[in-house]
């Protein structure tokens, strides 16, 4: 464990050194692109333009490929080279764009046709500063933090680095240890080379001549007796082990047809478990999200970049490499049939096949939405750290015998339900109890759950 | 000791010169053993390269590695939605409003959905009409997944586009139009104001050679025809029987399939005894029907005798003597014409005679008594059929009149008594085209086969009464390539228009008058103002009587006419009366394995029809019915003869109450075409249905053979044990006090009698119940028709598995839910009780051992009751002690549990159980090859309740008092923080149950329907005696015996 630890300090090490090495000499270059760029847009601030841009627009618009609407990048020179439309008519195009077609505006027209009739919301809250800002962002962004294409390459020659200073250290390891072992044998034969110099007997073990332990132990019929009967105890207890985990998949974490990470989504992106799995408020199952609701985010979101930093040594080890993440989400295209190049859905779906982790079996009935919405219990209560998994697993064990220990420890949570009033009242005088547990509500019957 | 006696070894020892002895005596076995069959190959067997050893080490091997492969779990699959629709939430229910309409049965409905699947169907309590679903409208669900349906369109039996169908119906269309050969539509009855209007536009289009013929297998033609002779519209009249003190029925099997049925839900709210009154009713009839048990008084008659006794009560009651008839008819006529007097406008008359002169009359009678019951103003539409123009084609077709043949909901080649005539006449049409579910008979003799769609797939309306509209939505896409009639008709006509849309405009233009079409969607029913508004009553009454007076000047030389013929009738031998059966119907869900194994409500025997026969008739031609030693029962053959046709061994049922002299036979079986081989039971009655006439002289004649029938109640009567079904009569139940006419059971303690639910006279320490929810579900003997409603429900609610008529025979049927029928030995129950009471000794003429041999046959005219038993939820249940393995045991909330993962078959409960009513699967039903039925392939399987195990072999199973269905609502409850309001927990069987007879819920909320019902005089439980305290109880039967 050291080692890898210290591993990491290293690789981090060398890569902050060589980010800041990186930051610096960028920095230099970067200075000077600005102030033409502000200068040629007219005073906008393009630092305050991306804000606006990430705030405003990037919901529909990216600067370098079409989405819902059109590329920005150098839209207002492209509009005034191509079109020769000036400023005035982005103004008021931004600012009431649907009024802009109404009034029958031939580009305008043009744009709202090209891009399957979806009309631009209108930001009449956007001042024209506000619009020269982004404006110039467009024109030219400041450049991305360097740091992580750098990074991705400090990471890749660490990466390199590390395989190899593995190896070495292995190796200068096993020399030393040699080195001892050899060490130790002189030191030895040295001391009893002395020993016998001095005239020291080194006495013989005196077991060796009486009866070999296993003989004693033989003729022990007690010891015998004893250890026999433990043996088969302890197999006994460890076959029941074993059998009682046979069908019981804790820890089951199969391969999936799209390699889905909770991690990035519940974890980095801290998204609500029910944004996704919403039918566990209402339904006994918790679903697994239908493609179109993965398309509410990543009709947008084309590309993984999660990693400002670029993976870490870990990731790229295991390769989810940003690359890796980004032909996922080209996986879902592919399966909801949704076309990027012109920013429609084709029709040709391919339902997801998911390996299915939590497998209850048919007699047993679970409702989700009585624990989710009626207890109010935490997902990860049962499911884990999933904003943690990268790759999802089966947390708890599933056995009856672990639902039965909750229904008795847990008590229902009854405040603020009028259907537990009159069942509150009755049932804690019965028992002289405040909080009541799920058993003493019938929690454990059989037909509670097995019908 | 020698000993010297001699053992033998066989019967055919006693003949030492057997050879069989001598070979015995040298060999084992008589026969050579083939050995050398299998090692005589000497070659074959030492070349082969698999050694003894081999062969064990791939035994070892393969058992090894099959032990080590089941530790693996499998791997599921879970395949999420593309683009989840947003009214789907997997795992929560979605409920729409919709219709039934299939020509037979009509029924505005809800239809559960999960994940998008129609799984169940339940009654629309917005319907003021037929918004209850019946046995055969709970089981159309699974007719939707038939395995046997028409999965597209096809030509000579060969699958086609539909393009090349639609090509050359439009050719056919184009060629005749105008012509003098008829362009004939061919259909059920729709009821449907849409599709009305869409033929008569069909006909406008296409000119005077469009011939619209409705057709209705089973015919109502002369109840229709008296009524538009007497009301001017071919109708049918309606009847609240609610508001009748008196009901007569002369063989009208209105709790049945009578005109449409749907009348049990107002019948049985009159018959629960309020304030010292209930309704009466007596029913003059030949086949015990099911209202003919349900009657106060029943007469046994002839379909003769009864229009002797229709004529003469008219005579009575209009005061005009009418002569004829026997003295036994004379003194029933006498007696009801007496209380139809006293009830007055209270009373209401209504026959079954399939006779236009008996359905005059009736009209004439009601109207006479200013019948409350009786409305004529606002008619019912469910059957239109016209027998004569049905006639007339068949003619036509037969001499080529006809050019094109588009059939729709019928099945003609199969429910035609001239059916070899009929498909002869389909060869000389030049296209046929038949609308058809399955490859049935009309579907096997058409050119072209159009695959209909079910009507879960359609879109339809319905105006079942004049002025309550209701309308079909498609609960589920089309499964298959199918189109139903209309849109294939619009399509025909170059409309661009789906039928969806014209449904829409229509209704929108002509029907709502303003109203919102996504509310009537909703609500699945309609009712425009005007009819609910008193003003607009009152008009039509005062035209209706304006009406009257002038119709009544027309209409008297008819009705004496009428009057006249009905006292003449006679009859030739014994009268065959046909019947529809309350699980067949007409036939056309005959594929439906629910309803097949469905027991009919009176003979309580599945899979078959039956000749229904009087004991003294059956004795007379020397028929029997015989209870074999595995349990089953065995009935003889009779051929029937109808005016030169025979069906040829027809099994026999011997059926108390049947009228002498008369046989009955129900429609809709003997199906074959399209079927499965199960499915294809029974006889088809059809074939003696001349005329279309439900009454025919017939002669029966023995015929060789045993039919071995599935009969699942071999016991018939209830041997004098009156706290079983208990019984009281009007009278007693209103003078007494409840301790005598419904007396708790007393036991002996310390030689003191204590009542048997005293907690002194109990085994078992009582638990506190007074906390939370405690379920009970009353069951009101009075208001139970024994329709049968509940079983399906049940049926589709829990997955409660078909097992065939084999299983059934062998006593292994599934239903959680049973409804036990029994006739009085005596006259009735009450003397039943007193023969039992007033036994004496063994011998003699009070002898018991005489006396119980007697009382296991039922009376030639019995009194009836039904008594649906399902698992008690006993309190102190029997079942729960002698499980081994604590499989089965009782919820707080008063369920009694069956945990099937822990139950390990010993049987032990079903044993202990005294109300019988635990099932054991001897079998995996589903996906076993031998059990052909609905679960055995995946379109089947769609029915299934995901919230209910599919249990497996070797499990008890019972009714859970569907706790699926308390816990969800108890759960929608805590999830909107509220307390559960009384209604809301229901049973599949207690929401299924139109007449009331069922209420389920919690009795420890005092304010409950149960809670009161609970509290009630009439209430009793199941055996109370035995000490079980069960938490389904029952209400005594009261019947009405007062005479005028």
């Amino acid at each position: 464990m050291k080692k890898v630890l210290y591993r990491h300090l290293f690789s981090k090490v060398l890569g902050f050194s060589l980010l800041l090495f990186s930051v610096s000499f960028y920095a230099q270059e970067e200075a000077a692109p600005t102030e033409v760029v502000a200068e040629a847009a007219g005073g906008g601030d393009p630092v305050k333009g991306k804000q606006l841009f990430n705030q405003n627009c990037a919901a529909c618009h990216a600067l370098d490929r079409k989405m819902t609407g059109p590329a920005l990048a150098n839209v207002e020179s492209r509009l005034s080279e191509d079109e020769g439309l000036d400023k005035e008519w982005l103004y008021t195009w931004i600012k009431n764009s649907p009024g802009m077609i109404k009034s029958g505006d031939a580009y305008a027209n043009k744009i709202y046709a090209e891009y399957n009739q979806a009309a631009m919301t209108a930001f009449p809250t956007l001042s024209n500063q506000d619009i020269d800002d982004i404006l110039a962002y467009t024109a030219a962004p400041p450049p991305a933090p360097v740091a992580a294409a750098a990074s991705g390459a400090t990471a890749a020659t660490t990466e390199s680095g590390s395989g190899i200073s593995n190896e070495i250290i292995l190796g200068a390891l096993a020399l030393v240890f040699g080195l001892l072992v050899v060490m130790l044998i002189l030191v030895n034969n040295t001391l009893r080379r002395i020993a016998e110099a001095n005239g020291v007997v080194i006495e013989k073990d005196k077991a060796d001549k009486g009866l070999p332990i296993w003989k004693a132990f033989v003729k022990n019929q007690f010891l015998v007796l004893v250890t026999a009967i433990f043996l088969l105890l302890a197999s006994g207890y460890f076959a029941y082990g074993w059998m009682m985990q046979v069908g019981v998949d804790q820890g089951y974490a199969p391969v999936q047809p799209i390699h889905y990470s909770h991690k990035i989504h519940a974890g980095d992106n801290k998204i609500e478990c029910k944004y996704c799995h919403s039918s566990a408020r209402v339904s006994k199952h918790s679903g697994i999200p239908a493609l179109n609701v993965c398309m509410n985010c990543h009709k947008s979101i084309y590309e993984y970049k999660g990693n400002p930093e670029g993976p870490s040594a870990e990731d790229v080890a295991n390769g989810y490499t940003n690359e890796f993440y980004t032909g996922e989400i080209k996986k879902l295209y592919k399966a909801v049939g949704w076309d990027e190049e012109n920013q429609r859905y084709t029709g040709e779906t391919q339902p997801v096949e998911w390996v299915r982790i939590h497998n209850l079996p048919d007699f047993a009935y679970f409702n989700h939405s009585q624990h989710v919405s009626v207890a109010g219990i935490e997902c990860q209560t049962c499911h884990g750290p999933v904003e943690e998994m990268e790759v999802m697993y089966q947390f708890a064990p599933l056995t009856m015998g672990w639902c039965i220990n909750c229904h008795r420890e847990t008590n229902v949570k009854m405040e603020g339900n009028e259907y537990y009033e009159a069942i509150h009242a009755e049932l804690s005088k019965k028992y002289g109890v405040e909080e009541l547990t799920a058993a003493m509500m019938g929690g454990l019957e059989c037909g509670k759950c097995h019908y | 000791m020698a000993s010297n006696k001699k053992y033998w070894k066989s019967e055919a020892e006693l003949n030492p010169n057997d050879s069989i002895v001598e070979a015995l005596r040298n060999n084992e076995f008589t026969e050579q053993i083939p050995v050398d069959e299998f090692l005589g190959d000497k070659e074959n067997l030492s070349e082969t390269a698999t050694s003894r050893r081999d062969f064990l080490k791939y035994v070892g091997f393969s058992t090894a590695a099959a032990t080590v492969a089941a530790c693996e779990g499998p791997v599921h699959k879970s395949i999420p939605y593309v683009v989840q629709p947003d009214n789907i939430v997997p795992g929560v229910a979605n409920y729409y409003a919709t219709t039934i309409a299939d020509g037979f049965d009509f029924a505005s409905v809800l239809v559960k959905t999960r994940e998008g699947r129609p799984i169940k169907i339940e009654n629309n309590t917005y319907a003021k009409v037929n918004g209850d679903a019946n046995a055969r409208v709970n089981a159309s669900v699974l007719s939707l997944y038939d395995s046997k349906r028409v999965q597209g369109p096809m030509q000579n039996g060969e699958p086609v586009e539909w393009n090349i169908l639609d090509a050359n119906v439009k050719a056919k269309l184009g060629s005749l139009k105008g012509s003098n050969r008829q362009i004939v539509l061919l259909t059920q009855t729709y009821a449907s104001p849409s599709t009305d209007k869409l033929i008569a536009e069909f006909k406008a289009e296409y000119g005077d050679s469009v011939n619209h013929v409705v057709y209705d297998a089973i015919s109502e033609d002369a109840a229709l025809n008296a009524f538009n002779a007497a009301y001017g519209k071919r109708a049918l009249p309606d009847y609240d029987f609610e508001k009748a003190d008196l009901i007569v029925s002369f063989g009208a099997d209105f709790l049945g399939d009578w005109q449409g049925g749907g009348y049990d839900s107002g019948y049985a709210k009159g018959r629960v005894p309020k304030n010292g009154k209930m309704s009466k009713h007596v029913q003059l009839e030949a086949n015990m029907s099911l209202t003919g048990a349900n009657a106060d008084k029943r007469y046994p008659m002839t379909p003769t005798q009864q229009k002797i006794a229709l004529a003469k009560l008219y005579g009575k009651l209009n005061g005009s003597n009418v002569g004829g008839g026997t003295s036994e008819v004379d003194a029933a006529v006498e007696s009801v014409a007496a209380q139809i007097r006293k009830a007055g406008n209270k009373a209401v008359v209504v026959t079954g005679l399939n006779d236009i002169n008996a359905q005059t009359v009736v009209l004439a009678i009601n109207k006479l008594l200013a019948s409350e019951a009786f409305d004529a103003e606002n008619p019912k539409f469910v059957r239109q059929g016209d027998t004569a123009k049905v006639s007339k084609l068949v003619t036509d077709m037969n001499a080529g009149r006809v050019g094109l043949l588009i059939m729709d909901g019928v099945n003609p080649a199969y429910s035609l008594p001239n059916a070899a005539e009929f498909i002869e006449g389909v060869g000389k049409v030049d296209v046929s085209v038949s609308f058809s579910f399955n490859n049935d008979e009309t579907a096997q003799s058409s050119q072209f086969v159009a695959a209909a769609s079910h009507y879960l797939e359609s879109w339809g309306d319905a105006e079942i009464k004049k002025g309550q509209y209701s309308l079909m939505q498609p609960a589920i896409r089309e499964l298959f390539d199918t189109r139903q009639f209309q849109s294939a008709l619009l399509n025909w006509m170059g409309s661009e228009q789906s039928y969806y849309e014209y449904i829409k405009d229509n209704w929108n233009t002509n029907l709502l008058q303003g109203g919102d079409w996504n509310k009537a969607l909703q609500d699945g029913v309609f009712v425009p103002a005007a009819v609910t508004d008193a003003d607009a009553e009152g008009a039509a009454t005062v035209i209706s009587e304006t009406d009257e007076e002038t119709e009544e000047v027309e209409s008297i030389a008819p009705i004496s006419a009428a009057v006249r013929s009905l006292v003449n009738a006679t009859s030739q031998g014994t009268e065959l009366v046909l019947y529809s059966k309350v699980g067949m119907g007409d036939g056309k869900q005959a594929n439906n394995p629910w309803l097949q194994e469905f027991p009919d409500p009176i003979s309580r025997v599945s899979w078959d029809n039956y000749v229904t026969i009087s004991k003294a008739d059956a004795t007379a031609l020397g028929l029997e019915n015989t209870n074999v030693a595995n349990g089953g029962l065995n009935g003889s053959y009779v051929n029937l003869t109808v005016d030169g046709t025979t069906l040829e061994r027809v099994p026999v049922i011997i059926q108390p109450g049947q009228a002498g002299g008369t046989v009955g036979l129900s429609y809709g079986y003997g199906r074959e075409a399209g079927m499965k081989e199960e499915m294809a039971t029974g006889v088809n009655a059809y074939a003696l249905y001349k005329d279309f006439s439900n009454v025919q002289s017939v002669s029966v004649e023995k015929a060789a053979g045993e039919h071995e029938f599935a009969c699942v109640q071999l016991h018939k009567t209830l041997m004098g044990r009156g706290d079983i079904i208990k019984e009281t009569t009007l009278e007693i139940f209103n003078t007494k006090d409840h301790h005598e006419w419904n007396p708790m059971p007393h036991v002996s303690l310390n030689h003191q009698e204590i009542p048997v639910t005293s907690p002194d006279a109990d085994l078992w320490e009582e638990f506190d119940r007074s906390i939370g929810h405690h379920f009970n579900l009353s069951i009101d003997l009075n208001a139970c028709t024994g329709c049968g409603a509940c079983v399906i429900a049940c049926h589709a609610e829990n997955n409660v598995p078909v097992v065939g008529k084999e299983e059934i025979r062998r006593s292994r049927d599934m239903h959680w839910l049973r409804i036990d029928r029994y006739y009085s030995s005596e006259e009735s129950f009450e003397q039943d009780n007193e023969k039992k009471e007033g036994m004496e000794g063994l011998f003699g003429d009070n002898g018991a051992l005489g006396g119980f041999g007697e009382m296991e046959d039922a009376s030639a005219n019995p009194q009836v009751a039904f008594q649906p038993v399902m698992c008690q939820h006993c309190n102190h249940a029997p079942c729960e002690t002698v499980c081994p393995v604590a499989a089965t045991s009782h919820g707080r909330q008063g369920q009694n549990h069956m945990a099937y993962n822990r139950c390990v078959g010993t049987r032990y409960c079903a044993n202990n159980c005294p109300y019988k009513v635990r099932r054991f699967n001897w079998f995996l039903y589903h996906d076993n090859e031998e059990f052909d039925f609905n679960m055995n392939n995946d379109l089947g399987k769609m029915v299934i309740n995901p919230d209910v195990n599919v249990r497996s072999r070797g499990v008890m199973e019972k009714c859970s008092m569907c706790i699926q269905m308390t816990q969800k609502t108890i759960l929608d409850a805590k999830r909107d923080g509220r307390v559960v309001k009384d209604g809301e927990f229901q049973t599949a069987c207690s929401s299924a149950c139109s007449s009331g007879a069922m209420v389920f819920g919690d009795v420890n909320d005092e304010h409950s329907k149960v809670s009161e019902l609970k509290h009630d005089d009439r209430m009793y439980h199941l055996l109370e005696h035995v000490g079980t305290k069960p938490n389904v109880f029952y209400h005594v039967k009261v019947r009405n015996t007062n005479e005028a």
